[in-house]
This record gives structure tokens, sequence and C-alpha cells, in this order.
């Protein structure tokens, strides 16, 4: 008998023809909302993970990655954000990066899943502390509702939702855009979960996010990242802001002096994220000039 | 209706025993079960492919059924509350005309709405029979047709004593509700039969709180478009039959034009779809309701949209008003109906059910979600931000009274000529024209040409409707008899 661990996989498909698998030591919970079925396993490489339909929504060991990379590049852009929108987001990664900024006054979070929120606050404490700043207000309620009541709100809206498909499609709609645009102040940004460009399926929605975001916003740049997990583990980031450029407008010493402390995020590579493969170029030019 | 029995579903499980059979077709369809037509299951599937059979005895014939074809009529029926229910495949068309056909011959009178269905108009060239219009009464800032008012169906009763039938239109697409019951005692004092075209009522017989149906009105026929807000399959319907009419005879009126091979896909549907409203109807149509409610307040919110309700009762015209119904007045934004229904399209992604010259109409059904309406909210708000116009003068369908010169059969049948339209103003007309939507017709043939029809078309063709009906498409000419 060999001494190999049992064979417990979790597995996702990423296309038709690609799956990614993750070993699983231990499955810690199932159960489903009225909007998702959600999972929590425990895994050797990637610590605690959380999926919705099957789909991994964040890991303990990269969630730094995107909760990063969606926080403070907007923050580093915008000169003076007080008012903070996030939706989705229920696990609170957002918020605890948010939380380092002492010239934020409020936090809404708008999230329609409490299941979803609870089952963080239990499995991810980490993450979930940031719903404890004193400035979060957390509202359980779809986005697109809660956005509907809103004008000129808001300073930064953060779109933490990642699947265009499943129960947050809303989120990617041109209503949603334009809904954001009428929340924010006049010099607002909304920055978004873009999605994977690589395999083709993914594509047609990146391209469509593009196309609307371009129609709804006078500056619309995207930023990328790397993270393992997701499709072909490259992810991009999308600024849509109504008057600052992230680089132009980008004030790296300001940031600096802050002191926060990051595993990903550095001035550097700010810059660096704006400079995108030539194939993601030319998809997004292709998507701008179709308008 | 009996709860016991609707959780059979006779029809539906004679087809899935027949799937586990496996039987060798030597029958139509020549497909046999997929297997000489790749294409076409690749792009059905195989589960439906292989029950797209032709009638046998184990499937029964719905032009004459004697087993589970007919246990599922008389389960339908039970579930309507009807004394008999035909289940029909070729859309709510073939059971509107099928209504008129039975109800009356050539040369005979039958009462209806102005704003009937193009089949009711189709039925009289088919059978011969004369209409009298009642006038919908037209609610003028909304621009929708309303219901038939009491006294009118009187006056047309009164000048009209030899009519044989009286035919209302309930609830109408916009969900206005005429006094059915009174119109159904009315027709039955003075010998006419009660003929109803619900197609947009299915859910009438199932939902709570929801405007009376027909056959508790005790109307003698009702037409139910079980594909709307049924759930069953495009171009099923059900044809439900009263105590004072002989099902043989209606049976026959049926099988002059149903096809002799009716298809099972649409007749399983219509079993399945029965069985689950007779089972959970109250609670989904609950549900239907609920969500209906919660969109029109969050709409009502948006400055300039009016998705009106209830407040529209009046206790004629508007007698009830079918909550499930949510259309949108669009005016206060100054863009059309049209206009509004093309931007949630092209811009949103989001297909509504029609768009007229002021309103949109949201078909809200057991099909749907929350979020479905947060994103249909959500889309109207923004469009009210971004695509607002000063309100202007808005073109109004106000009713156009109809002079019937020829039945509609005559003058499908006379002699015709074409004319430039402007030149057609004092003659009858051979050819319908409807405007799209909702389909409401406008000339119908046999009917005089004035010359404010005239200004009716070309204002409703500027602001976009679509004509149809005429040989002409873009109705520069229009047939008119010799
Ligand atoms: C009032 C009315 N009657 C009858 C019909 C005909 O139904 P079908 O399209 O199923 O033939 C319709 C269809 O839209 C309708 O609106």
């Amino acid at each position: 008998m060999s001494s190999n661990p049992m064979e417990f996989w979790f597995e996702e498909m990423h296309t038709n023809n690609v799956k990614m698998a993750i070993r699983v030591n231990k499955h810690l919970y199932s159960d489903t909302s009225e909007f998702q079925r959600i999972d929590v396993f425990e895994s050797p490489e990637f610590g605690k993970f959380l999926t919705s339909n099957g789909n991994v929504i964040f890991s303990e060991q990269e969630e730094f990655t995107y909760d990063e990379m969606i926080v403070h590049v907007p923050m580093a852009v915008h000169p003076d954000v007080k008012r903070v929108l996030v939706i989705g987001g229920g696990d609170g990664g957002v918020a605890r990066e948010l939380s380092h900024y002492k010239e934020i006054e409020v936090i809404d979070i708008a999230e329609p899943d409490k299941m979803f929120v609870d089952v963080c606050r239990k499995y991810f404490p980490d993450n979930a502390i940031g719903l404890e700043d004193v400035r979060v207000r957390l509202y359980y309620e779809d986005g697109l509702r809660f956005l509907r009541k809103c004008k000129d709100k808001y300073d930064l809206i953060i779109n933490d939702a990642t699947d265009p498909t499943g129960h947050e499609a809303g989120l990617f709609t041109k209503e949603f855009y334009g809904n954001c645009f009428k929340a924010l102040h006049d010099d607002g940004i909304m920055v978004y979960q873009h999605g994977s460009p690589f395999f083709d399926e993914d594509e047609e929605n990146c391209r469509a996010m593009h196309r609307k975001a371009v129609k709804s916003f006078p500056v619309m740049k995207v930023y990328q990242a790397h993270i393992p997990t997701c499709p072909s583990g490259y992810w991009l980031f999308g600024f849509a802001s109504k008057k600052y450029h992230p680089l132009r407008d980008f004030d790296p010493k300001k940031w600096e002096e802050r002191g926060i402390k990051t595993w990903y995020y550095t001035t550097h590579l700010h810059s660096g994220a704006f400079m995108l493969p030539k194939y993601v170029e030319d998809m997004l030019k292709e998507e701008e000039n179709a308008n | 209706m009996d709860l016991e029995r609707q959780k059979q579903a006779p029809l539906y499980k004679a087809i899935e025993s027949f799937r586990r059979q496996r039987v060798v077709p030597f029958d139509v369809p020549g497909h046999k079960r997929g297997r000489g037509n790749k294409e076409l299951v690749d792009f059905l599937g195989i589960k439906c492919v292989e029950i797209d059979v032709n009638s046998m005895k184990a499937l029964d014939n719905l032009c004459h059924p004697v087993s589970v074809i007919k246990e599922a009529e008389e389960l339908a029926a039970d579930a309507f509350g009807a004394k008999h229910a035909f289940m029909m495949v070729g859309g709510t068309t073939s059971a509107v005309q099928s209504m008129v056909l039975t109800a009356c011959k050539r040369g005979e009178k039958i009462i209806m709405p102005r704003n009937v269905h193009k089949s009711a108009i189709n039925a009289l060239i088919l059978c011969g029979a004369i209409p009298v219009y009642i006038d919908p009464k037209v609610d003028t800032k909304l621009g929708i047709p309303l219901g038939m008012e009491i006294a009118d169906v009187k006056k047309a009763i009164a000048e009209n004593p030899d009519a044989k039938a009286i035919m209302i239109n309930n609830p109408s697409y916009y969900g206005i509700c005429s006094d059915l019951k009174t119109i159904v005692d009315l027709a039955h004092q003075n010998n006419m039969l009660a003929l109803v075209d619900e197609a947009h009522g299915t859910h009438l017989y199932f939902g709570e709180g929801l405007p009376m149906n027909a056959m508790t009105a005790g109307a003698d026929m009702a037409a139910i478009s079980m594909h709307k807000s049924g759930g069953s399959l495009t171009q099923s319907s059900i044809l439900l039959v009263g105590e004072g009419i002989d099902e043989g005879y209606v049976s026959n009126i049926v099988n002059l034009t149903q096809t002799t091979s009716a298809s099972y896909l649409l007749l399983g549907s219509l079993d399945i779809s029965r069985r689950n409203l007779a089972l959970k109807g109250k609670e989904s149509f609950g549900k239907v309701c609920d969500m209906a409610a919660y969109a029109r307040e969050e709409i009502n919110e948006i400055d300039g949209f009016y998705a009106f309700g209830s407040e529209l009762i009046n206790g004629s015209s508007v007698y009830d008003f079918d909550i499930t119904k949510l259309v949108i007045n669009t005016r206060g934004i100054g863009l059309t109906g049209i206009e509004v229904y093309d931007l949630l399209r092209e811009e949103y992604d989001i297909q509504m059910e029609f768009g007229d010259l002021s309103n949109v109409l949201a078909y809200v059904s057991i099909g749907d979600r929350i979020q479905e309406i947060e994103r249909l909210a959500g889309a109207l708000n923004d469009i009210a931000r971004l695509y607002s116009k000063p309100t202007g003068d808005f073109f109004c369908a106000e009713y156009v009274t109809p002079i019937v010169k020829a039945t509609p059969q005559e003058a499908f049948y006379a002699p015709k000529e074409k004319l430039p339209i402007e030149s057609t103003i004092g003659r009858i007309c051979g050819e319908s024209v409807m405007c799209y939507p909702p389909g409401i017709p406008i000339l119908a043939p046999g009917e005089i040409i004035t010359s404010d029809i005239l200004d009716y078309i070309k204002t409703a063709k500027e602001k976009g409707c679509s004509m149809q009906g005429p040989a002409s498409e873009d109705i520069t000419e229009l047939l008119v008899l010799k």
C-alpha cells in the first residue's frame, strides 16, 4: 500500500476542454441560498477556499491579490475618497483593505446573500474582520436595486462581483454602469472585476463588459493581475472614471506615505498593471472602435 | 377541482412510457426519432426529437380522443371548471376561431369589441358572419384601449337582437377587464352565447385575488393561451366549453381546420402545465403578483415612468385590473413605448413583450426571478437619465369607428383593385390593416375607408408602428373593392 493521501480533488471546468483541480483535505461546508450554492473546502495549497455554484470565488492564499488590486489602485489615484460603495464583497476582504484609509467616512456594502456573509464570517475571519470596521454599513440588498436610489453620493464604487453569467449577471450590464455613473460624484471612480481574457469563452464576456463601460464613462482603462485559481491564472480589472486618469493622476508619493502593508500591490506595480499584452490591447481597442 | 386527480398527467405519462418502449417506427414522421436528421437532433436534443411522433394507439389521437388525450382533456376541464376542454395545437388563434365558427353561421351577427384579436376577424372571413363592433373606450392619457361598458353592450344588443353571440376580450393585453359577469348574463338573457377570448387570462383560474375568469362568470366558451401565462410550449392552447354547448359540435368545428398530425411536444406540454397549474398555480401566481407589485412600485419611483395598476378601476370601462400585467407608460420621459422597447432591446439586452405609442409591456410570469425585475428597473432608471426628452405632443390612439359595408367574407372574396392609398377615400377596403403592436385592426375587409383612417395610418407609421396586413408592405397602396 502506498502512503499517498486520499485522492480527493475539487475540479472546476475553465472551458469545455480545460479544467483546474485542487487537492482537498476536507469539505467544510455546503448549502444553497436563494442565490447560489456555497461550498467551503480546505486544501493543502490554497488553504480554505470558497466556491459559488462550483466556481472558486476566493482562497485564503491568494485573496490578497484582488482585494489589494481592486482597492489600492483607485485609492492611489483619487485624491480624497470619503464615501465608498462596495457591491458584492460580502466576504469583507475589500472592506478590510479600505479600512486602512483614515479619510474614508463611509463604507456601504450591498450584498444580497446573507448566507454568503455568514459563511465568510465563520470560515474566513481574516476577511470578515473588514466588516467590523465602524464605518461599514452592510445592506442585504441587490446591488442594482441599491444603486437605483443613489444619486451623486459616492467617490468610489467597487464592484466585487465576478461572474457575469450567474446570479450577479445584473452587475455586468449597461444599466449597472449607468446607475453607477449616476451614483458617483462628478469626480468619482468605479472599479470592477473584468474577468479573464485568455480563453475564447471568457473573451466574449470581457469584450461585452468593456463595450458597455466605455460607453458609460469618459475614462475607461483596464489593468491586470496574476490570480492562480482563475481561468488561465490571468485576471483583468476595469477602472472607469468620470475625471481621474489611473496613471496621470496617480500620486505614488502620497500613497507611500500612508505606510500600508501589502503583499501584492506596490506603486511600481500600479503603473505596470496598466501595461497590457498586445492581444488584450487589441481586443479592447476593437471594442472601443466598435462604438 | 379534484386536487388528488390533478396529480395525474396521463398523456405525459403515456409519452414517457412510449419513449422507453423503443418501438421500431415504420410510420411518420420520417426523421424516425431523429436518426434521419442529425442536425435536428443537435439542434433540439434527442429527448425532444424522439418523442416527436404521430398519433398511434398508445398515444391516442387529437382528432378523436378516446384514451390518454381524452383523460388529459377531462383533467383540463376539471382544472378550469369547464364542462369540456379541447387541447389545441394551432395556437389560441385556433381556439378563438373555433368559438366564432361554433357560435355563428353566414349572415349571422356577432357582437365584439373593436380591439378583438385578428384571429376573431379572420374567423369572420371563414364563416361569413357579420361583426357588430363595440367601441372599447380609450384612455387618451395612457393611450390604451379599455374594456366594454355595459351601456354600450346593452345598446348593441338592443340594436341587434338577432345577434348570436357576444365576444369578450378579457383581460386585455394591458390587463383591463370588463364586467364579465354582467355581460355574460346580458348575453344569456337575450339568447346569445358569451364567448371569451381569455388569451391573457390562464392565471385567472389558479391565482388568488385576480379578476373573475370566464367559466366562473358562466361563459359558454373560452379560449385560453396556455402558452402565455400557463407555461406550456408556444402554439399550445386550450378551448373551454361551458354547460350550454354541445361539445360534439365543437369537436366537428375544431376538426375543420385542425391538423391530423398534432405535435406530441405541444400536447405533452399542455398536460404537464395543466398539472403544474392545478397543483402549484396558487403559489406560483402569488409570486408573480408579488413580483409585479414590487416592479410597479420600483418603476413608479423613477421620474417619468408610470406603471399603472388597480387605481385605473372605474367600475365601467375598467371594471377590474389584472395586476400581473406590467404595463409601463413612457410618455413622461418624452419617449414612445416603441423607442423604450428598442432601447431596452438594443442597449440593455432586455426583450419586452411589446411597445406601442406610449407604453411598453413586460410580461411577468412564473419563469421570472426578482433579479430580472431589478435589471428592468435599473435599465428604465438609466434610460430616464440618459434618453429623456421634453414631453411633447404624443399621438394618441383615438378610436376610429368602423363603418361595416360588406361582411368580412364578402369583402375578402370580392374582386378588388389596388389604389394609391390617398385615392381610396370612400371606397370599401378589401384587406385588413393591423397596427402592431398590439394588433388592433384599423381597417378590416368590408369597411369604408375615411380620411380619418388614412390620417391615423400615416401618423402611426411615422411614429414607428409596424403596420401589417396589406399586400403593399409600406402601405402606399390599399386593396379596395371594385
Ligand atoms: C387577445 C388575443 N387573442 C388571441 C390570440 C392568438 O393567440 P395565438 O398567438 O396563440 O394564436 C392572441 C395572441 O397574441 C391575443 O392576444
